[in-house]
């Protein structure tokens, strides 16, 4: 029925006992999109039923064009991962394949707060005064 | 690429877009995507392939450089 295998699951699981708190994964996705759309909506459910401290909204961008707005959405599907805060994350596109291991990083992350940085990276980021947008173009294989 | 994320995990001033590239072809024309995983900050600098954490961050601090028409 689902994307995941039970092994998969079994993995998925294990990665998210190393969660440090609520995660919640906002999913833009539009039915006059692609077929990735749903496919999206139908993923992220999976993983949230993984994970008691996992949330799950999914919003039309054609409707609630202001939660869009807020997020800095354009596209669909997309899937803001949040934790204590915004972070910033973002996953334009089905996070299958490559992505999929991504997204659960992002949010065994996301729930700490960690960003497991060496410290000189995080201090040289911490004096940023401009705004960064790093875009990340993957593949599903 | 995980670098990016936990960038924007680190810092309020970064945004990291995964995007899925086959899914948005126009914007995989628009930033001559050749080969994954390709990376482009703040439009100005980019990259293909995964690289030290050292030389993301100098990538990323490149990349927020005022230009010399905005200093």
């Amino acid at each position: 029925m689902g994307f995941l295998s039970p092994q998969d699951e079994q993995a998925v699981k294990k990665e998210f006992e190393r969660m440090g708190g609520p995660v919640k994964l906002t999913v833009f996705a539009s039915e006059l999109g692609p077929e990735t759309n749903g496919q999206t909506v139908a993923l992220v459910k999976e993983v949230a039923a993984l994970s008691d401290q996992l949330s799950v909204e999914v919003l039309n961008p054609h409707i609630e064009r202001e939660q869009a707005q807020a997020y800095g959405v354009e596209v669909t599907p997309a899937v803001v991962v949040e934790g204590a805060r915004d972070y910033g994350i973002r996953f334009l596109g089905i996070p299958a394949g490559y992505e999929f291991s991504n997204l659960i990083d992002s949010i065994v992350a996301a729930s700490t707060g960690e960003a497991g940085l060496r410290a000189d990276t995080v201090s040289a980021l911490g004096a940023l005064a401009d705004d960064v947008t790093i875009k990340v173009f993957s593949t599903p294989t | 690429m995980r670098l990016a994320q936990h960038m924007a995990i680190a810092s309020p001033r970064i945004t990291a877009q995964c995007i899925e590239a086959t899914e948005f072809p126009e914007l995989s024309r628009q930033y001559r995507v050749m080969a994954v995983p390709k990376i482009v900050i703040n439009d100005r600098v980019e990259f293909e392939g995964a690289i030290p954490e050292k030389d993301f961050l100098d990538a990323v601090l490149r990349a927020a450089e005022p230009t010399e028409r905005e200093a």
